[in-house]
Protein backbone atom coordinates (compact mmCIF):
# COMPACT_ATOMS: atom_id res chain seq x y z
CA UNK A 1 0.00 0.00 0.00
CA UNK A 2 1.25 3.15 -0.93
CA UNK A 3 1.89 5.73 2.16
CA UNK A 4 -0.30 8.66 1.04
CA UNK A 5 1.33 10.68 4.25
CA UNK A 6 4.75 9.92 3.90
CA UNK A 7 7.28 13.50 3.35
CA UNK A 8 11.14 13.91 3.31
CA UNK A 9 12.59 15.82 5.71
CA UNK A 10 16.45 16.84 4.66
CA UNK A 11 16.98 13.13 3.18
CA UNK A 12 15.36 11.15 6.24
CA UNK A 13 11.83 9.61 5.17
CA UNK A 14 9.22 9.90 7.38
CA UNK A 15 5.91 8.63 7.82
CA UNK A 16 4.22 11.52 8.08
CA UNK A 17 4.89 15.07 8.80
CA UNK A 18 3.57 14.98 12.41
CA UNK A 19 6.55 15.81 15.30
CA UNK A 20 5.69 17.05 18.46
CA UNK A 21 7.05 20.25 19.21
CA UNK A 22 9.77 20.47 21.82
CA UNK A 23 8.84 21.77 25.48
CA UNK A 24 5.45 19.76 24.75
CA UNK A 25 6.47 16.21 24.68
CA UNK A 26 9.23 15.73 27.07
CA UNK A 27 11.01 12.76 25.96
CA UNK A 28 8.73 11.27 24.78
CA UNK A 29 8.40 8.25 27.66
CA UNK A 30 5.57 9.70 29.18
CA UNK A 31 3.40 9.32 26.10
CA UNK A 32 4.48 6.51 25.18
CA UNK A 33 2.32 4.96 27.92
CA UNK A 34 -0.55 5.85 26.80
CA UNK A 35 0.05 5.36 23.27
CA UNK A 36 2.54 3.97 21.05
CA UNK A 37 4.66 7.40 19.65
CA UNK A 38 6.10 4.63 16.85
CA UNK A 39 2.88 6.38 14.81
CA UNK A 40 4.79 10.05 15.03
CA UNK A 41 6.73 11.46 12.09
CA UNK A 42 9.42 11.90 14.41
CA UNK A 43 9.62 14.32 17.82
CA UNK A 44 11.56 17.51 18.71
CA UNK A 45 12.59 16.23 22.62
CA UNK A 46 12.87 18.67 25.05
CA UNK A 47 14.95 21.77 24.43
CA UNK A 48 18.90 20.98 26.03
CA UNK A 49 21.24 22.60 27.16
CA UNK A 50 25.14 22.26 28.02
CA UNK A 51 24.66 22.57 31.79
CA UNK A 52 21.47 21.04 33.22
CA UNK A 53 18.85 23.66 34.24
CA UNK A 54 15.75 23.89 36.81
CA UNK A 55 14.21 26.58 34.92
CA UNK A 56 12.50 29.99 35.60
CA UNK A 57 9.97 30.06 39.20
CA UNK A 58 6.52 29.41 39.37
CA UNK A 59 4.29 29.95 38.03
CA UNK A 60 5.39 29.08 34.58
CA UNK A 61 1.96 28.93 33.33
CA UNK A 62 -0.62 30.94 32.36
CA UNK A 63 -4.07 30.41 30.39
CA UNK A 64 -5.08 32.32 27.60
CA UNK A 65 -8.21 32.99 24.99
CA UNK A 66 -7.62 29.92 22.56
CA UNK A 67 -4.39 29.28 24.35
CA UNK A 68 -1.36 29.94 27.11
CA UNK A 69 1.88 31.63 28.32
CA UNK A 70 4.42 29.60 29.02
CA UNK A 71 7.96 30.66 30.60
CA UNK A 72 9.49 27.50 31.64
CA UNK A 73 12.85 28.88 31.10
CA UNK A 74 14.67 25.17 29.53
CA UNK A 75 14.67 23.03 32.61
CA UNK A 76 16.68 19.96 31.31
CA UNK A 77 18.69 17.85 32.48
CA UNK A 78 21.85 18.93 30.49
CA UNK A 79 23.62 16.93 27.55
CA UNK A 80 25.52 14.68 29.17
CA UNK A 81 22.25 13.32 31.36
CA UNK A 82 20.14 13.30 28.28
CA UNK A 83 22.97 11.32 26.18
CA UNK A 84 23.80 8.54 29.37
CA UNK A 85 20.00 8.51 30.70
CA UNK A 86 17.07 9.78 28.67
CA UNK A 87 18.45 8.68 25.23
CA UNK A 88 18.61 4.54 26.42
CA UNK A 89 15.10 5.37 28.10
CA UNK A 90 13.78 6.71 24.76
CA UNK A 91 14.95 3.74 22.48
CA UNK A 92 12.68 1.69 24.68
CA UNK A 93 9.57 3.41 23.10
CA UNK A 94 10.37 4.91 20.08
CA UNK A 95 12.18 3.49 17.00
CA UNK A 96 12.77 6.50 14.48
CA UNK A 97 15.33 9.21 14.16
CA UNK A 98 14.67 12.03 16.52
CA UNK A 99 14.86 15.43 16.22
CA UNK A 100 17.91 16.98 19.07
CA UNK A 101 16.46 20.19 20.16
CA UNK A 102 19.62 22.74 21.76
CA UNK A 103 19.97 25.62 23.26
CA UNK A 104 22.42 27.63 24.80
CA UNK A 105 23.72 30.75 26.11
CA UNK A 106 26.70 31.14 23.98
CA UNK A 107 28.14 30.03 20.37
CA UNK A 108 30.25 27.85 21.98
CA UNK A 109 27.78 26.10 24.02
CA UNK A 110 25.54 25.47 21.05
CA UNK A 111 28.40 24.18 19.36
CA UNK A 112 29.07 21.55 22.45
CA UNK A 113 25.82 20.55 22.74
CA UNK A 114 24.99 20.28 19.16
CA UNK A 115 28.54 18.47 18.28
CA UNK A 116 28.01 16.16 21.18
CA UNK A 117 24.14 15.19 20.50
CA UNK A 118 25.34 14.65 16.86
CA UNK A 119 27.20 11.62 17.22
CA UNK A 120 24.11 9.60 18.70
CA UNK A 121 22.95 7.51 16.58
CA UNK A 122 18.73 7.76 17.30
CA UNK A 123 19.61 11.48 16.56
CA UNK A 124 18.35 12.20 12.80
CA UNK A 125 17.67 15.94 12.92
CA UNK A 126 19.25 19.04 14.84
CA UNK A 127 17.18 21.51 15.79
CA UNK A 128 19.12 24.35 16.83
CA UNK A 129 16.54 27.24 18.72
CA UNK A 130 17.65 30.50 18.50
CA UNK A 131 14.16 31.84 19.73
CA UNK A 132 13.62 30.86 23.17
CA UNK A 133 11.82 33.91 25.07
CA UNK A 134 12.28 33.21 28.67
CA UNK A 135 15.53 32.79 29.09
CA UNK A 136 18.39 35.57 29.60
CA UNK A 137 21.32 36.48 27.69
CA UNK A 138 21.19 33.53 24.79
CA UNK A 139 18.31 32.23 23.91
CA UNK A 140 16.14 34.89 21.71
CA UNK A 141 19.00 37.55 21.15
CA UNK A 142 20.59 34.96 18.48
CA UNK A 143 17.38 34.49 16.84
CA UNK A 144 16.49 38.79 16.47
CA UNK A 145 20.03 39.42 14.26
CA UNK A 146 20.75 37.86 10.98
CA UNK A 147 24.58 38.33 11.72
CA UNK A 148 24.35 36.72 15.03
CA UNK A 149 22.38 33.52 14.08
CA UNK A 150 24.25 33.24 10.67
CA UNK A 151 27.35 33.07 13.60
CA UNK A 152 25.30 29.93 15.15
CA UNK A 153 24.56 28.30 12.34
CA UNK A 154 28.01 28.61 10.88
CA UNK A 155 29.77 27.28 13.97
CA UNK A 156 26.57 24.56 14.01
CA UNK A 157 27.88 23.20 11.01
CA UNK A 158 31.15 23.16 11.17
CA UNK A 159 31.00 20.67 14.10
CA UNK A 160 28.12 18.28 12.94
CA UNK A 161 27.07 15.62 10.02
CA UNK A 162 23.16 15.63 10.53
CA UNK A 163 20.81 17.90 9.05
CA UNK A 164 20.77 21.45 11.30
CA UNK A 165 17.29 22.83 11.67
CA UNK A 166 17.20 26.45 12.60
CA UNK A 167 14.26 27.16 15.10
CA UNK A 168 13.10 30.88 14.40
CA UNK A 169 11.23 33.92 17.08
CA UNK A 170 8.31 35.60 15.41
CA UNK A 171 9.17 37.95 17.59
CA UNK A 172 11.52 40.12 15.01
CA UNK A 173 10.51 42.82 12.52
CA UNK A 174 11.64 40.84 9.90
CA UNK A 175 11.73 37.03 9.73
CA UNK A 176 12.42 36.80 6.22
CA UNK A 177 16.08 38.58 6.68
CA UNK A 178 16.61 36.12 9.64
CA UNK A 179 15.78 32.59 7.72
CA UNK A 180 17.68 33.83 4.93
CA UNK A 181 20.42 34.59 6.36
CA UNK A 182 20.51 30.93 8.37
CA UNK A 183 19.91 29.63 4.71
CA UNK A 184 23.55 31.38 3.40
CA UNK A 185 25.20 30.24 6.42
CA UNK A 186 24.46 26.45 5.57
CA UNK A 187 21.13 25.56 7.72
CA UNK A 188 19.49 22.58 6.28
CA UNK A 189 16.17 23.88 7.22
CA UNK A 190 14.01 26.65 9.17
CA UNK A 191 11.58 25.30 11.83
CA UNK A 192 9.08 28.15 12.79
CA UNK A 193 7.38 30.15 15.01
CA UNK A 194 8.61 29.62 18.09
CA UNK A 195 6.24 31.56 20.80
CA UNK A 196 5.35 34.60 20.78
CA UNK A 197 6.33 37.14 23.58
CA UNK A 198 3.41 37.36 25.48
CA UNK A 199 2.05 38.46 29.56
CA UNK A 200 -1.11 38.50 31.74
CA UNK A 201 -1.85 40.23 34.39
CA UNK A 202 -3.58 38.98 37.95
CA UNK A 203 -6.13 41.36 38.16
CA UNK A 204 -6.65 40.66 41.67
CA UNK A 205 -2.89 40.81 43.13
CA UNK A 206 -2.14 43.75 40.63
CA UNK A 207 1.06 41.43 39.37
CA UNK A 208 1.52 39.40 36.91
CA UNK A 209 0.71 36.04 36.50
CA UNK A 210 3.84 34.45 35.95
CA UNK A 211 6.82 34.73 37.82
CA UNK A 212 8.81 35.56 35.09
CA UNK A 213 6.36 38.62 34.28
CA UNK A 214 6.52 37.62 30.40
CA UNK A 215 6.30 34.03 28.98
CA UNK A 216 5.80 32.40 25.43
CA UNK A 217 2.35 32.66 23.84
CA UNK A 218 1.02 29.32 22.01
CA UNK A 219 -2.06 27.58 21.29
CA UNK A 220 -4.84 28.30 18.15
CA UNK A 221 -5.17 31.74 18.51
CA UNK A 222 -1.15 31.81 17.29
CA UNK A 223 -1.65 30.06 14.15
CA UNK A 224 -2.74 32.63 11.63
CA UNK A 225 0.73 34.10 13.06
CA UNK A 226 2.28 30.99 11.82
CA UNK A 227 0.81 30.86 9.03
CA UNK A 228 2.15 33.67 7.77
CA UNK A 229 5.41 33.46 8.44
CA UNK A 230 5.99 30.33 7.00
CA UNK A 231 3.99 31.81 3.57
CA UNK A 232 6.79 34.18 3.56
CA UNK A 233 9.75 31.98 4.87
CA UNK A 234 9.00 29.31 2.51
CA UNK A 235 8.73 32.12 -0.15
CA UNK A 236 12.28 33.32 0.47
CA UNK A 237 14.27 30.00 0.87
CA UNK A 238 14.95 26.85 -1.25
CA UNK A 239 15.64 24.27 2.25
CA UNK A 240 12.84 22.79 3.64
CA UNK A 241 10.32 24.70 6.11
CA UNK A 242 8.69 23.28 9.08
CA UNK A 243 5.54 24.60 10.37
CA UNK A 244 4.72 25.25 14.13
CA UNK A 245 2.21 27.39 15.92
CA UNK A 246 -1.46 26.35 17.05
CA UNK A 247 -1.18 23.66 14.96
CA UNK A 248 -4.64 21.04 16.20
CA UNK A 249 -6.44 19.37 13.72
CA UNK A 250 -5.32 17.02 10.35
CA UNK A 251 -6.84 20.58 8.56
CA UNK A 252 -4.30 22.71 10.15
CA UNK A 253 -1.45 20.05 9.32
CA UNK A 254 -2.70 20.67 5.16
CA UNK A 255 -2.68 24.36 5.41
CA UNK A 256 0.62 24.65 7.06
CA UNK A 257 1.67 22.45 4.75
CA UNK A 258 -0.17 24.30 1.58
CA UNK A 259 1.83 27.39 3.13
CA UNK A 260 4.98 26.05 2.56
CA UNK A 261 6.25 23.48 5.42
CA UNK A 262 7.23 20.36 4.27
CA UNK A 263 6.81 19.17 7.87
CA UNK A 264 4.56 20.07 11.13
CA UNK A 265 5.23 20.76 14.48
CA UNK A 266 2.39 20.83 17.24
CA UNK A 267 2.69 22.21 20.64
CA UNK A 268 0.54 23.35 23.44
CA UNK A 269 -2.14 20.76 21.42
CA UNK A 270 -0.52 17.87 23.29
CA UNK A 271 -0.92 19.72 26.92
CA UNK A 272 -4.41 19.81 26.23
CA UNK A 273 -5.44 16.35 24.99
CA UNK A 274 -2.47 13.86 25.38
CA UNK A 275 -3.51 12.07 22.10
CA UNK A 276 -3.91 15.17 20.01
CA UNK A 277 -0.35 13.92 17.52
CA UNK A 278 -1.92 10.41 17.39
CA UNK A 279 -5.65 11.67 16.49
CA UNK A 280 -3.89 14.24 13.66
CA UNK A 281 -2.22 11.68 12.49
CA UNK A 282 -5.20 9.02 12.19
CA UNK A 283 -7.73 12.37 11.05
CA UNK A 284 -4.73 13.24 8.07
CA UNK A 285 -6.27 10.44 5.43
CA UNK A 286 -9.92 11.43 5.85
CA UNK A 287 -9.36 15.06 6.29
CA UNK A 288 -6.95 14.73 2.32
CA UNK A 289 -9.55 12.52 0.80
CA UNK A 290 -11.89 16.24 1.47
CA UNK A 291 -10.14 18.34 -0.17
CA UNK A 292 -9.05 15.76 -3.08
CA UNK A 293 -5.37 15.54 -2.02
CA UNK A 294 -3.43 12.24 -3.26
CA UNK A 295 -0.34 12.68 -1.41
CA UNK A 296 0.00 15.01 1.28
CA UNK A 297 3.91 15.84 -0.43
CA UNK A 298 1.72 17.13 -3.29
CA UNK A 299 1.04 20.43 -1.69
CA UNK A 300 4.10 21.43 -0.09
CA UNK A 301 3.88 25.36 -0.65
CA UNK A 302 0.40 25.25 -2.68
CA UNK A 303 -0.66 28.20 -2.15
CA UNK A 304 2.13 29.78 -3.40
CA UNK A 305 1.22 31.51 -6.88
CA UNK B 1 -20.11 17.30 41.78
CA UNK B 2 -20.21 13.40 40.95
CA UNK B 3 -19.06 11.75 38.00
CA UNK B 4 -19.84 8.97 36.92
CA UNK B 5 -17.52 6.81 34.36
CA UNK B 6 -14.49 4.60 34.27
CA UNK B 7 -12.41 5.15 37.07
CA UNK B 8 -10.13 2.46 37.40
CA UNK B 9 -6.99 4.12 37.20
CA UNK B 10 -7.80 6.17 40.56
CA UNK B 11 -5.50 4.22 42.59
CA UNK B 12 -4.81 5.99 45.50
CA UNK B 13 -6.14 9.15 47.15
CA UNK B 14 -5.08 12.09 46.82
CA UNK B 15 -4.76 11.39 42.83
CA UNK B 16 -6.37 14.48 40.49
CA UNK B 17 -8.39 14.64 37.67
CA UNK B 18 -7.93 16.97 34.57
CA UNK B 19 -11.24 18.49 33.25
CA UNK B 20 -11.62 19.50 30.02
CA UNK B 21 -14.43 22.74 29.58
CA UNK B 22 -15.57 24.15 26.58
CA UNK B 23 -14.24 27.16 25.21
CA UNK B 24 -11.58 26.77 27.87
CA UNK B 25 -8.40 26.24 26.73
CA UNK B 26 -6.54 24.48 29.68
CA UNK B 27 -8.12 21.70 31.35
CA UNK B 28 -8.62 21.84 35.61
CA UNK B 29 -7.30 20.42 37.92
CA UNK B 30 -9.24 19.19 41.00
CA UNK B 31 -8.38 16.52 43.48
CA UNK B 32 -10.43 13.15 44.70
CA UNK B 33 -13.14 13.90 47.24
CA UNK B 34 -14.42 10.31 47.07
CA UNK B 35 -14.63 7.39 45.00
CA UNK B 36 -16.85 4.06 44.23
CA UNK B 37 -16.95 1.66 41.77
CA UNK B 38 -17.76 3.48 38.69
CA UNK B 39 -18.39 7.42 40.12
CA UNK B 40 -15.91 9.89 41.14
CA UNK B 41 -16.75 13.08 43.69
CA UNK B 42 -15.33 16.12 43.26
CA UNK B 43 -15.74 19.26 45.54
CA UNK B 44 -14.12 22.82 44.35
CA UNK B 45 -14.25 26.22 44.90
CA UNK B 46 -15.70 29.09 42.91
CA UNK B 47 -12.69 30.78 42.10
CA UNK B 48 -12.93 31.84 38.22
CA UNK B 49 -14.48 30.98 34.80
CA UNK B 50 -13.71 27.32 35.02
CA UNK B 51 -15.56 26.85 38.07
CA UNK B 52 -18.05 28.80 36.78
CA UNK B 53 -18.79 26.96 34.13
CA UNK B 54 -18.86 23.65 36.68
CA UNK B 55 -21.78 25.42 38.82
CA UNK B 56 -23.74 25.86 35.87
CA UNK B 57 -23.53 22.33 34.45
CA UNK B 58 -26.94 20.39 34.30
CA UNK B 59 -26.91 16.39 35.27
CA UNK B 60 -26.21 14.34 32.18
CA UNK B 61 -23.38 16.31 30.48
CA UNK B 62 -20.96 14.47 29.33
CA UNK B 63 -16.72 15.97 30.25
CA UNK B 64 -13.90 15.10 28.58
CA UNK B 65 -12.12 14.15 31.74
CA UNK B 66 -8.17 12.66 32.40
CA UNK B 67 -8.32 10.56 35.55
CA UNK B 68 -5.77 8.75 38.15
CA UNK B 69 -3.01 11.87 37.16
CA UNK B 70 -0.28 12.08 40.26
CA UNK B 71 1.06 10.14 42.87
CA UNK B 72 -1.35 9.90 45.66
CA UNK B 73 -0.58 9.36 49.83
CA UNK B 74 1.21 6.39 49.78
CA UNK B 75 -0.59 4.38 52.87
CA UNK B 76 2.46 1.60 52.56
CA UNK B 77 4.88 4.05 54.52
CA UNK B 78 2.37 4.90 57.00
CA UNK B 79 2.93 2.56 60.37
CA UNK B 80 -0.18 -0.40 60.39
CA UNK B 81 -1.05 0.65 64.13
CA UNK B 82 -0.71 4.49 63.87
CA UNK B 83 -3.17 7.25 64.73
CA UNK B 84 -2.62 9.51 61.33
CA UNK B 85 -3.55 13.31 61.70
CA UNK B 86 -5.18 14.51 58.57
CA UNK B 87 -4.88 18.45 58.18
CA UNK B 88 -6.70 19.93 55.24
CA UNK B 89 -6.79 23.79 54.62
CA UNK B 90 -9.83 25.16 52.38
CA UNK B 91 -9.28 23.56 48.80
CA UNK B 92 -6.96 20.80 50.69
CA UNK B 93 -10.08 19.38 52.59
CA UNK B 94 -11.38 17.28 49.96
CA UNK B 95 -8.62 14.76 49.20
CA UNK B 96 -8.57 14.43 53.10
CA UNK B 97 -12.11 12.42 52.64
CA UNK B 98 -10.90 9.68 50.94
CA UNK B 99 -7.59 9.39 52.40
CA UNK B 100 -9.83 9.44 55.85
CA UNK B 101 -12.01 6.41 54.77
CA UNK B 102 -8.80 4.14 53.08
CA UNK B 103 -7.33 4.86 56.61
CA UNK B 104 -10.12 3.81 58.43
CA UNK B 105 -11.00 0.76 56.24
CA UNK B 106 -7.18 -0.09 57.03
CA UNK B 107 -7.27 -0.43 60.77
CA UNK B 108 -5.95 3.00 61.71
CA UNK B 109 -7.07 5.57 63.86
CA UNK B 110 -7.43 8.95 62.08
CA UNK B 111 -8.21 12.19 63.67
CA UNK B 112 -8.82 15.57 61.81
CA UNK B 113 -7.55 19.03 61.48
CA UNK B 114 -9.96 21.25 59.15
CA UNK B 115 -8.92 25.11 58.66
CA UNK B 116 -11.25 27.75 56.34
CA UNK B 117 -10.76 31.44 56.68
CA UNK B 118 -14.39 32.10 57.80
CA UNK B 119 -17.93 30.52 59.06
CA UNK B 120 -18.61 30.63 55.59
CA UNK B 121 -16.24 28.73 54.24
CA UNK B 122 -16.88 26.10 56.30
CA UNK B 123 -17.80 22.63 54.61
CA UNK B 124 -17.47 18.52 55.11
CA UNK B 125 -17.46 18.97 59.00
CA UNK B 126 -20.89 16.70 58.98
CA UNK B 127 -19.12 14.10 56.15
CA UNK B 128 -15.73 13.48 58.28
CA UNK B 129 -18.14 13.31 61.66
CA UNK B 130 -20.29 10.58 59.83
CA UNK B 131 -16.67 8.59 59.80
CA UNK B 132 -16.80 8.48 63.62
CA UNK B 133 -13.41 10.61 63.60
CA UNK B 134 -11.95 12.79 66.03
CA UNK B 135 -12.07 16.85 64.72
CA UNK B 136 -11.14 20.10 64.79
CA UNK B 137 -12.28 23.62 63.04
CA UNK B 138 -10.25 26.48 63.01
CA UNK B 139 -10.82 29.45 61.07
CA UNK B 140 -8.73 32.91 60.46
CA UNK B 141 -11.47 35.41 61.55
CA UNK B 142 -12.70 32.92 64.49
CA UNK B 143 -16.29 32.80 62.97
CA UNK B 144 -16.49 29.10 63.77
CA UNK B 145 -14.16 26.78 65.42
CA UNK B 146 -11.28 27.71 67.55
CA UNK B 147 -9.78 31.46 65.77
CA UNK B 148 -6.74 31.17 64.02
CA UNK B 149 -4.43 28.37 62.11
CA UNK B 150 -4.57 24.08 61.63
CA UNK B 151 -1.37 24.91 63.49
CA UNK B 152 -3.33 26.12 66.42
CA UNK B 153 -5.31 23.12 67.02
CA UNK B 154 -3.33 20.29 66.70
CA UNK B 155 -3.55 17.39 68.92
CA UNK B 156 -0.83 16.49 71.25
CA UNK B 157 -0.35 13.02 70.05
CA UNK B 158 -0.04 11.37 66.55
CA UNK B 159 2.37 9.18 65.00
CA UNK B 160 2.06 10.21 61.37
CA UNK B 161 0.84 13.45 59.79
CA UNK B 162 -0.93 13.93 55.72
CA UNK B 163 -1.88 17.29 54.64
CA UNK B 164 -3.07 19.54 51.05
CA UNK B 165 -3.62 22.85 51.26
CA UNK B 166 -2.43 26.43 50.64
CA UNK B 167 1.47 26.71 50.25
CA UNK B 168 1.83 29.39 53.56
CA UNK B 169 -0.44 26.40 55.50
CA UNK B 170 1.68 23.59 54.67
CA UNK B 171 5.13 25.68 55.56
CA UNK B 172 3.85 26.12 58.86
CA UNK B 173 2.34 22.42 59.21
CA UNK B 174 5.46 21.03 58.31
CA UNK B 175 7.42 23.19 61.16
CA UNK B 176 4.61 21.93 63.61
CA UNK B 177 4.76 18.62 63.36
CA UNK B 178 7.42 16.39 64.64
CA UNK B 179 6.24 13.62 63.08
CA UNK B 180 6.75 11.82 59.54
CA UNK B 181 4.12 12.73 57.13
CA UNK B 182 3.08 13.54 53.84
CA UNK B 183 2.05 16.83 51.84
CA UNK B 184 -0.01 17.45 49.04
CA UNK B 185 1.40 20.35 46.68
CA UNK B 186 -0.56 23.13 44.43
CA UNK B 187 0.31 24.65 41.50
CA UNK B 188 -0.84 26.01 38.05
CA UNK B 189 -1.04 23.18 35.66
CA UNK B 190 -1.56 22.49 32.05
CA UNK B 191 -1.40 18.54 30.57
CA UNK B 192 -1.17 17.00 34.44
CA UNK B 193 1.14 14.38 33.35
CA UNK B 194 4.49 15.70 33.32
CA UNK B 195 4.55 16.52 29.65
CA UNK B 196 5.18 20.82 30.07
CA UNK B 197 7.55 21.12 33.26
CA UNK B 198 5.04 24.07 34.11
CA UNK B 199 4.89 23.34 37.70
CA UNK B 200 8.64 21.70 39.04
CA UNK B 201 9.59 22.48 42.60
CA UNK B 202 13.32 21.70 43.69
CA UNK B 203 13.36 18.67 46.52
CA UNK B 204 15.92 16.69 48.29
CA UNK B 205 16.03 14.23 46.24
CA UNK B 206 16.06 16.43 42.84
CA UNK B 207 13.70 18.51 40.95
CA UNK B 208 10.01 16.91 40.75
CA UNK B 209 7.04 18.22 38.69
CA UNK B 210 3.90 18.43 40.85
CA UNK B 211 1.71 17.32 38.30
CA UNK B 212 3.45 14.07 37.76
CA UNK B 213 5.83 13.43 40.38
CA UNK B 214 3.40 14.80 42.89
CA UNK B 215 1.17 16.32 43.94
CA UNK B 216 1.93 13.81 47.31
CA UNK B 217 5.50 14.25 48.39
CA UNK B 218 6.98 12.76 51.78
CA UNK B 219 7.97 15.51 54.07
CA UNK B 220 11.85 14.52 54.77
CA UNK B 221 11.96 15.36 50.65
CA UNK B 222 10.63 18.72 50.51
CA UNK B 223 12.99 21.91 50.19
CA UNK B 224 11.15 25.26 50.70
Amino acid sequence: MVNRTKVSLCGIEMDNPVIPASGTFGFGYEFAEIYDINCLGTFSFKGTTKEPRFGNPTPRIAECSSGMLNAVGLQNPGVDAVIAEELPKLAKCFHKPVMANVSGFGVEEYVYTCEKLDKEPQVGWLEVNISCPNVHGGGMSFGTDPAAAAEVVRAVKAVTTKPVIIKLTPNVTDIVAIAKACEEAGADAISLINTLLGMRIDLRKKAPLIANTTGGFSGPAVFPVAVRCVYQVASAVSIPVIGIGGVSSAEDVIEMMMAGATAVEVGAANLVNPFACRDIINDLPAAMDKYGIDNLADIIGAAHK
Amino acid sequence: MVLEGDVSAISAPGQFINIQLDGLYLRRPISVCDLTEDTVTIIYKLVGKGTEMMSEMKPGKALDVLTGLGNGYDLTLIPEDATVLLIGGGVGVPPMYLLAKKLLASGRKVTVVLGFNSECDVFFEEEFKALGVDIRVATADGTYGTKGFVTDVLPESYDYFCTCGPTPMLKAVYVATESDGQMSFEERMCSGFGACMGCTCKTITGYKRICKDGPVMRKGEILW
